[in-house]
């Protein structure tokens, strides 16, 4: 057994393992904080892909961004187990049925007379030189100018639908205007009074 | 690969990385000292001067102190993930240098996506801080950490634009390309045609080490010391150590973008750039840094801390549609080659590859 075989077994088993401890782990915090751990190691197994820009833009996006989002959120959920344990029984065979079908599905794609490894070639060791990052940059930007093009314009859609969706109109608040802040002259906003200065008697503080 | 050569290979990586964290963590030490002398004659006062000659012994003192006190765990916090937190925060912060040149060739990892690579581990030093805050069980802690949280995720939005400007400026992701590319004299550094970006990057990097006049997440006044008030001994001088260490970190690489990195300022005058030439690069790249490093220093002596909500529209109204603006001028200006700092890179040369392409 060779390093990469090593270094492969070592992050697929960490991938699984976590994986397995998203959907078991009763803490949700704690369950985010494995799928964090699932990301880092798949991308892991990316490096040794030579897909290094993949690699890293998934730890940037998805560990870096989304996760930290979504630990946000359920940190400030007030989650109830005890409530979300009723019906579990009455929704088991339910749930056992999707699992079944979704597993299936996957099966079929990936079984290996498919997918074995006498089917499909294994990828070619590249040069010390070779720039996985230059190359799919030539590739997105010139063969698959279209559609990357197009993968653009419809995530700015996406932007554009959430941002709609959220916004609620508009509200007369009472949020400060920082324009108006900066403006403000010293002689708006503070009045010197000048008074003669009170008397206080010493020793006596009732 | 033979096994001999793995180990030995292996063990000269381990020796690398220890000559770089050595350093930095002395450079973290004497940088908590040069700031509270640098602050304490700013403010007309003394700062340490008991340990050792003038006080110079102050930071290792204060080390044996953490070391020795006791990590305190609250009753009530999860016990793994408080103890987790701060390695969390420290690891990436530790892990960025392995692609930040020194020299030319002094560089652990020569990788070219380094850029990518340090955005991403500046990105995921958060978890620390959310961690922290959560496991703590503490009020003030969880505010602390979700302020901070909020504040990284926005700056990091500039941040990453800005650093789009300037692969785009280098036309690599390569650090030492990027350096390579500023060649030629102090005029020929990006600070010129990138100098909005720069501001940018400065001051994003300011807001990502959560230092004053940012320094929200924990701001005394209001929540203590905020994400880590439940930290004591140990726990906490990581905590400290990765805050410095970023504070570092985020010095030399506006030194390595933006001002030449390792490059001779005397370079392209006559009689100073000799008289100069047997200065080592590492020297220039580090007085550089250490500059930066003043000037964050002298930011938290001089400035209040902001308020929330202008903290969040700066970053979100003012300094992202700045870098987007200044990402399509600076495409101009590569494409048109006005001055002299893309030389090569205009229309001509893009039709020339095209041509050859098809």
């Amino acid at each position: 057994m060779n390093l990469e075989a090593i270094i492969f077994y070592f992050f697929s088993a960490i991938t699984i393992v976590a994986a397995i401890g998203v959907i078991t782990v009763k803490n949700s915090v704690q369950a985010v904080l494995c799928l964090v751990l699932t990301f880092f190691s798949a991308a892991a197994l990316w490096l040794l892909l030579e897909a290094e820009f993949l690699a890293i833009t998934l730890v940037l996006v998805y560990v870096g961004a989304v996760m930290v989002l979504f630990l946000f959120v359920v940190m400030m959920l007030d989650v109830d187990f005890a409530a979300m344990k009723q019906g579990f029984a009455k929704h088991l065979p339910l749930g056992i049925l999707v699992g079944a079908g979704l597993f299936g599905a996957i099966y079929w794609v990936i079984r290996f007379e498919v997918f074995g490894s006498d089917k499909v070639a294994e990828p070619a060791k590249h040069t010390q030189d070779y720039s996985n990052v230059e190359e799919l940059g030539r590739l997105l930007y010139s063969e698959y100018f279209y559609p990357f093009e197009i993968a653009g314009v419809i995530l700015l859609v996406a932007i554009i639908a959430a941002i709609s969706l959220t916004f609620r109109g508009r509200r007369d608040r009472k949020g400060q205007s920082v324009r108006e802040q900066h403006q403000v002259l010293k002689e708006e906003r503070l009045k010197i009074v000048s008074m003669k200065s009170e008397k206080i008697d010493s020793g006596d503080d009732s | 690969m033979d096994f001999m050569q793995l180990v030995t290979e292996g063990l000269w990586i381990v020796a690398k990385i220890v000559m770089i964290l050595l350093p930095l963590i002395l450079a973290v030490a004497y940088t908590t000292y040069a700031e509270r002398k640098l602050i304490g004659y700013m403010q007309l006062r003394l700062g340490p001067n008991r340990v050792g000659p003038k006080g110079w012994l102050q930071p290792i003192a204060d080390v044996i102190k953490l070391l020795m006190k006791e990590v305190v765990v609250p009753s009530g916090a999860n016990k793994t993930l408080f103890l987790l937190a701060p390695i969390l925060f420290i690891a990436p912060s530790f892990a960025a240098w392995a692609v930040v040149p020194f020299d030319a060739e002094l560089v652990l990892s020569d990788t070219n996506a380094g850029l990518l690579y340090l955005l991403a581990m500046t990105s995921i030093a958060v978890y620390g801080v959310i961690i922290a805050g959560w496991a703590s069980n503490s009020r003030y802690a969880l505010i602390g950490s979700l302020r901070s949280a909020s504040q990284i995720v926005s700056y990091e939005i500039a941040m990453g634009f800005a650093l789009v400007a300037v692969l785009m400026a280098g036309g690599s992701m390569n650090l030492g390309d990027i350096v390579e590319a500023q060649n030629g004299s102090a005029l020929h550094w990006f600070w010129i045609p990138l100098f909005p970006i720069l501001v940018v990057y400065w001051i994003s990097g300011v807001a990502e080490t959560n230092r004053a006049p940012f320094d929200l997440p924990e701001g005394e006044s209001e929540i203590v010391a905020g994400f880590h008030v439940e930290y004591a001994g140990m726990a906490f001088a990581l905590f400290f150590l990765a805050e410095y260490a970023n504070m570092i970190l985020i010095s030399v690489l506006t030194a390595l973008f933006f001002f030449g990195g390792w490059l001779n300022p005397f370079q392209g005058i006559p009689y100073l750039e000799p008289a100069t030439a047997w200065i080592p690069g590492t020297i220039w790249l580090l007085l550089k840094a250490a500059w930066f490093l003043f000037m964050m220093i002298w930011l938290r002596a001089t400035f209040p801390r902001y308020r929330y909500d202008q903290i969040m529209r700066l970053g979100w109204k003012v300094f992202i549609p700045v870098t987007v603006v200044w990402l399509i001028v600076l495409t101009f200006w590569i494409k048109l080659e006005w001055g002299w700092w893309f030389d090569g890179r205009g229309l001509a040369q893009l039709a020339q590859t095209v041509g050859g392409a098809s």
